[in-house]
């Protein structure tokens, strides 16, 4: 196996010096030492865009603030997580979003929003996305009005997994969106339902339809589900499944982002054909 | 492969080889997930080549595609391997320290040449001469393949004519470099892992060692017979010659996934004895005198299973089976205790630490290990352990490790058992599509917005010699039977050849039409070759 | 790299002729009926074709039809969601059909041609029935109001272009960088031999990289584009970079309102820029130039075009450049109306075939740069002091302008001022001298926007301010790109700020949420200033979306969105609400 040995540096995060090795970011330095930085567009499984700017730092020497999931470490820096600025820009950040977009059913922004005092009454009729919700299949919903464009879906759609690309981002400024080419309907798109966007979707912007419908019908109960980790019945890759179930039924299935054979991604199989289960009878279906 | 029934290479190494070489097989649909793996390694600047009679959604990704006629592997990689050895690109050095039998080898390959391999293959000699030096040439290199290999009346020559590719190059037994077979089934590696092979007990271990089965024996309480079993193709002749008469069925369907149906259905029928222990009443249940309903494996029941870097994981049970369903193991050990037999171990726990006393690649890996480092690679020999990511890596020791040579294989080109004919001029082929699969027991539960059903995809030239369109119904037959089927007019298809899948038997029974002559080494038939017509129908028929 | 699947509709005739005709080989190739090229390196090396093709698509059809878009995107093997993400990111891009067939009338509705009555000229085309539509800054405020006409089925044009150029400091014998402006022919290369051309080429050959590198150093050069980075330190650093392929990129989408200095460079003396990038070339080892022209410049493009046939047929560019042993050749790129493109990594992004939005920084583009290659990136002013350097030496080149500023400086002004247009002066000039040059200012002076859209306003109180980058630092202001546009108390600031918060607004390019959502909440309050008048917690609502947007956001363009605005508040040109 490749083995590199890599050298340390030191960096000193809100007074503390943290050693790591070259090449480890700040968001991983920070995490190391027990301290936390909020984070939207960055996930472990995805290379970093930072486009949130939810997760910046201040850096001794920078006139900026810089992003802490792709800044790495420099040998001696000063990094301060809380200062005014710091908090100020996140704030501001979480004002717009809030402004913009539905967050309710994303819990951690919400908790964010309160612990930086967030005030959106300040903003008087500010222009917000609105979409209508797109159900064009059985397997998951687009609510585009709580999309926070954290590139996530594009990416895991696109080059860091699935590289089918069915969606991108289209338009610009404020118009910009996500997107098929001239919007068509997803299954006229090159999207091939591994889901893995909505997989990766921070704000339940993309959700899968089992979920939608239980949501729909005020039945949707999260803390009383329980994930389960099993393996793919389908080809012999062995992906790693974790089961959500409630009432005895699977309502969704997901994997971990952090493990070695699916890196969190899955196919249309392994997130979808579950359905088996819990089906009375095999059933084949008449194919039009 | 040289001794061990497990694919080499762990699937973080296709992200740092140097060069990937698909052969039949389209991991894009068939493989997902690896397929990811795949593509990290092509982003980061590994070349690809395809050979593949189809230019599949995998074979798009590649650098050049070698679209090779059905069942004509042998003469591309022997003439790859002459290729190498005219142009001295061979690693001499590891030839001479871990192989056996290379000269005998070189003369073999030696009437191979790339214009013969050209006319036999129907790929073009300098792809043939162009995709054998940047194999050699690459640092490290892969061999990846599924069942376009092994679905031959041929199948292991053909695996073998691969192993020789790499035993010439040195491409195996490091890290980046190796023989990549890609498991079709969850557990199919698992299974073979557990013994379910005719030949072997669990870990590989022969059924004709008297040691072994007397380790086995004092375990399970019981004799078990030293003369091997029956693969499954051998076991359906036995039905037919009236040898077997009893037949107990476990996850599987045969009476839709089996090559020419009607002869297995036939015979399924005319057992004494047809149990089926199964999920869903299938059409082989259908068959059966007594059916066992069983949960599902790795959402109702607990247990491990083993994927295609032999990483043995665990499943669990997230939810319930409804009615009378019973787990495997139980059902298993229930009928064994009816037959008299004192099994200690009952849980699924007990089990694998029984498998551990008796397996020693198996013995490392506890539930807890299994647990916290998220699968381990067999083999695992004891609890320290760390499990092994790539397999071989003795060819590169110092006295081999106290291993024999590898030895290089002589395979013999014969092309596919089923010629074409002026009767059955076309060529059919059959493969998965991303969102089936096999006889869709399992993937029919779910609404797939990109399923397309049973088509026959055939060339544009091939439409119109047969003056059929898209979309059109057509009957189709092979010397064995015929089905109705929709044709569609595949841009990328190579005249001659057509494709379907074979994940609906409900609608196209295409087994109908596949080959049973099979492989006597594997016991796997040659799904990926047989001669068909494509007649049109009757006028007011073709539609609907 | 990508699954391929493209959707139903399909090209007409039209489409596929112009494409197959631009697109020679396609990534995806076949040889006899099984032996198929592709590869991930292959799709790579055309993707940069796709904009090139979009624009043809645009002219040919007067928009991207989805049959259209699927013909290009399968030939250069670009996922068509992609292909269409790129297309939307463009304003001279239409992705739906027209609603009324003829060119498309770009009028200018920034700064200098709204006092200049762009308004009025809106409505006399729209009453003439023809199709308008309100752009930001054309880059020709000497000439405002500016209109752009995007042709379709004929080439683009600028009417006044038609006119010819004006000189303001015609027979000027101290100009360095304007000295050939209306004096060598710009389509001929022997009238750009005969005043001086190639002979720093020559020089440049003759001395060795290393040497250029040195003089480059000791001259003090600096980029002109704004960031003022040492450009001998730049081409160092690609220089010592031993990857392979190189580039040099020329930085010519010049979009910053108030700035034309590098359309009229273009215009005017373009086998300079040519032959100052081939310099970077052979001293930084790259052999691949392009040109990034903004995509309502036709006039440039078509003389850089030609000056670089010229050039190439004349052995100043292509392989063995002057007999020697470099290799060197140019490419020139039309942008597409989107001003984020003058960000230098969102222009590489833009010449590759993807949207316009800027990378992150680090890695910088002398390690990774177009195509993630070393890259020397220069706007067209800084490389033509390069000639000025060789040709003269560093003494004589630092013998005008300051220690920290040496050299002469390009100023592009516009507005209530006597005489609009291009001047030379050396750094060390008074800002209120340079108005002076220029006739100055038409009525009474209410404040002067230095840098453009990005700069920051000063007031009639600094019109001594010498005009270098130490004294405008000094003096919390900017030269930036050299733009300098003038208002008299005539105008109502509270407007000119709304309009430049609205041109942020369109141009942000959506990537991160400071500028995407920031730029929007700015421009409404602005509008709710005008609508109800000001209030204190507008001023500190200001300020905290300043704070964000120039902390927080990827690029210059959200660092910069608020600066102007914030200063004039600070300068007290706003309505301020009661404390």
């Amino acid at each position: 196996m490749k083995e590199q040995v890599a050298s340390q540096v030191s960096v000193h995060i809100n007074g503390v010096t943290v050693n790591v090795e070259e090449g480890t970011t700040l968001l991983q330095a920070a995490s190391s030492a027990g301290i936390e930085i909020p984070t939207l567009c960055w996930a472990e499984n995805l290379t970093p865009v930072n486009a949130c700017r939810l997760c910046v730092v201040e850096q001794q020497g920078s006139r900026a603030l810089i992003p802490s999931c792709s800044r790495v470490c420099e040998d001696g820096a000063q990094i301060q997580t809380d200062s005014e600025r710091v908090r100020l820009s996140r704030k501001m950040v979480l004002e717009f979003l809030t402004s913009t977009n539905d967050l309710s059913q994303s819990p951690d922004l919400v908790a964010w929003s309160e612990m930086y005092e967030v005030d959106t009454e300040r903003y008087k009729a500010p222009a917000k996305i609105e979409d209508q919700i797109k159900i064009e299949d059985d397997l998951f919903v687009r609510a585009y009005d709580k999309c926070v464009l954290c590139y996530k879906c594009v990416e895991a759609c696109g080059d860091d997994a699935q590289h089918t690309f069915a969606i991108a981002i289209a338009g610009r400024g404020f118009d910009a969106r996500v997107s098929t080419e001239y919007e068509v309907p997803l299954p006229e798109s090159a999207c091939v339902y591994c889901g893995n966007c909505v997989g990766v979707c921070p704000t339940n912007a993309l959700q899968f339809k089992t979920e939608f419908d239980l949501r729909d019908a005020k039945d949707w109960r999260p803390t009383e589900q329980e994930i389960t980790e099993t393996v793919c019945s389908y080809c012999g890759v062995g992906c790693s499944l974790e089961l959500h179930t409630q009432d005895n039924q699977i309502v969704k299935v997901t994997s971990p982002s952090d493990h070695s054979v699916t890196s969190g991604h899955l196919c249309i199989k392994g997130r979808f054909g579950w359905q088996y289960v819990h089906a009375p009878e095999f059933k084949p279906r008449e194919i039009p | 492969m040289f001794g061990v029934g497990g694919g080499t290479s762990s699937y973080a190494e296709v992200e740092d080889t140097d060069f990937v070489l698909l052969w039949g097989s389209n991991a894009r649909d068939a493989h997902p997930i690896y397929f990811h793996h795949l593509l990290k390694g092509l982003s980061e600047g590994a070349k690809m080549f395809a050979v593949d009679p189809r230019r599949t959604a995998s074979a798009k990704f590649a650098d050049l595609w070698l679209g090779i006629d059905v069942g004509t592997d042998i003469s591309l990689a022997n003439a790859m391997a002459r290729e190498i050895i005219a142009a001295d690109l061979h690693d001499k050095n590891f030839i001479e320290h871990a192989t056996a039998g290379f000269d005998a080898f070189a003369e073999h390959v030696d009437e191979y040449t790339l214009e013969r391999a050209a006319a036999t293959t129907g790929v073009a000699a300098e792809a043939i001469r162009e995709l054998a030096h940047e194999y050699a040439t690459a640092p490290t290199a892969q061999i990846l393949w599924t069942l376009g290999i092994t679905e031959h009346h041929n199948g292991v020559e053909n695996v073998l004519s691969l192993c020789n590719l790499a035993l010439l190059t040195g491409h195996v037994g490091r890290w980046g470099s190796g023989l990549v077979p890609l498991r079709g089934q969850n557990n199919v590696q698992g299974g073979g892992d557990m013994g379910a092979l005719p030949n072997k007990l669990p870990g590989f271990q022969d059924v004709a060692d008297d040691t072994v089965r007397a380790k086995f024996e004092s375990v399970y309480g019981a004799p078990i017979n030293p003369v091997p079993g029956l693969h499954l193709t051998l076991m359906f002749e036995a039905m037919a010659q009236g040898d077997l008469t009893a037949l107990y069925i476990i996850g599987e369907n045969p009476a839709d996934s089996e090559a020419d149906v009607v002869h297995t259905r036939k015979l399924l029928a005319e057992l004494d004895i047809l149990v089926v222990q199964d999920i869903f009443l299938t059409r082989t249940a259908q068959l059966a005198d007594v059916v066992l309903p069983a949960t599902v494996g790795w959402a109702e029941s607990e247990g491990t299973v083993t994927s295609s870097e032999r990483r043995v994981q665990r499943v669990r049970a997230a939810v319930t089976a409804p009615g009378d369903c019973r787990h495997d193991y139980e059902i298993i050990g229930e009928l064994a205790q009816r037959m008299g037999a004192k099994w200690a171990a009952e849980t699924p726990e007990e089990l694998w630490n029984e498998l551990r006393s008796l397996s020693p690649m198996h013995a490392g890996m506890s539930y807890q290990r299994l647990e916290r480092e998220r699968g381990l690679q067999w083999p695992c020999p004891n609890i320290d352990h760390p499990g092994t990511p790539y397999l071989h890596g003795w060819l590169w020791e110092e006295n081999l490790g106290g291993h024999e040579p590898a030895p290089f294989s002589i395979t013999r080109y014969e092309g596919p058992k089923e010629q074409l004919t002026d009767d059955f001029p076309l060529r059919l082929t059959t493969g998965r599509a991303l969102d089936s699969y096999n006889t869709g027991v399992q993937s029919s539960g779910y609404e797939s917005p990109i399923r397309s059903g049973s088509h026959l995809e055939i060339s544009a030239a091939d439409a119109l010699n047969l003056k059929v369109v898209d979309g059109e119904r057509v009957s189709v037959s092979s010397p064995r039977g015929s089905v109705e089927m929709h044709i569609k007019i595949e841009p990328d298809q190579v005249a001659g050849l057509a494709f379907s899948t074979f994940h609906f038997p409900e609608l196209v029974d295409l087994n109908l039409l596949t080959n049973d002559e099979w492989d006597p080494r594997s016991g796997t038939a040659e799904f990926k070759a047989a001669s068909i017509r494509i007649d049109k129908l009757p006028l007011g028929t073709s539609r609907g | 790299m990508a699954d391929l699947q493209f959707g139903d509709a399909l090209p007409d005739a039209k489409e596929m002729e112009i494409v197959d005709a631009f697109v020679g080989e396609t990534v995806v190739v076949w040889e006899g009926e099984r032996v198929v090229r592709s590869g991930v390196t292959r799709r790579r090396e055309q993707r940069h074709l796709l904009l090139p093709g979009l624009h043809l698509l645009q002219n040919s059809q007067g928009w991207i039809s989805p049959g259209g878009l699927n013909y290009l995107a399968e030939l250069l093997q670009v996922p068509p969601a992609e292909a269409y993400g790129v297309a939307t990111f463009y304003d001279l891009f239409e992705t739906e059909k027209p609603s009324a067939p003829g060119p498309q009338n770009h009028i200018c509705v920034d700064a200098a041609c709204a006092i200049a009555g762009s308004d009025d000229l809106i409505s006399e085309i729209q009453a003439a029935g023809q199709r308008v539509h309100k752009s930001p800054c054309l880059g020709q405020c000497e000439r405002a109001p500016a209109i752009f006409i995007q042709g379709v089925g004929t080439p683009d044009q600028v009417p006044a272009d038609a006119d010819g150029f004006s000189h303001p400091q015609r027979g000027d014998s101290s100009l360095r960088l304007l000295k050939r402006f209306g004096v060598a022919d710009p389509l001929s290369i022997e009238s750009y031999l005969s005043n001086g051309g190639y002979a720093a080429l020559t020089r440049a050959l003759d001395i060795g990289a290393d040497a250029v590198l040195n003089t480059l150093e000791a001259s003090g050069l600096s980029g002109r584009g704004g960031a003022a980075f040492p450009t001998g330190t730049k081409w160092r650093a690609v220089a010592e970079e031993s990857s392979q392929s190189k580039h040099v990129v020329a930085n010519a989408d010049e979009s910053e309102p108030g700035t034309f200095k590098d359309r009229l460079i273009m215009e005017n003396d373009p086998f300079a820029i040519i032959e100052a990038m081939t310099i970077a070339g052979v001293t930084t080892g790259s052999k691949r130039g392009w040109i990034y022209v903004r995509g309502e410049y036709p006039l440039a493009t078509h003389r850089l075009n030609h000056a670089i046939e010229r050039s190439r047929s004349s052995g100043y560019l292509g392989s063995r450049i002057c007999g020697s042993e470099y290799s060197f050749d140019i490419e020139v790129r039309r942008g597409a109306g989107a001003y984020i493109c003058g960000e230098e990594t969102a222009l590489f992004n833009s010449i590759e075939g993807r949207r316009g939005e800027p990378r992150n920084k680090p890695p910088f583009p002398t390690t990774s740069g177009l195509f993630g290659e070393p890259t020397v990136i220069n706007n067209p002013e800084t490389l033509i002091n390069v000639l000025e350097i060789l040709n003269g030496g560093v003494d004589a080149y630092r013998s005008l302008g300051t220690e920290r500023s040496p050299g002469t400086k390009l100023f592009c002004l516009s507005g209530h001022i006597q005489f609009p247009g291009l001047y030379e002066v050396p750094f060390g000039v008074s800002l209120g001298n340079l108005l002076e040059t220029a006739g100055g200012v038409v009525g009474d002076l209410q404040a002067i926007l230095m840098g453009g859209a990005a700069g920051r306003f000063v007031g009639p109180e600094k019109l001594d301010l010498p005009l270098t980058l130490e004294d405008a630092a000094a003096n919390e202001t900017t030269l930036g790109s050299g733009a300098i546009m003038v208002f008299s108390t005539d105008v109502n600031m509270l407007d000119i700020t709304r309009r430049l918060a609205q041109f942020f607004r369109d141009e942000s390019c959506g990537q991160c949420v400071p500028c995407r959502i920031g730029t929007v909440r700015q421009h409404e309050v602005l509008l709710q200033i005008k609508k109800e008048g000001p209030d204190k917690a507008q001023r500190e609502l200001l300020d905290d979306i300043s704070a964000v947007m120039s902390d927080a956001s990827i690029c210059g363009l959200g660092h910069t969105a608020a600066s102007a605005i914030q200063s004039a508040l600070d300068l007290g040109l706003l309505p301020q609400g009661a404390s």
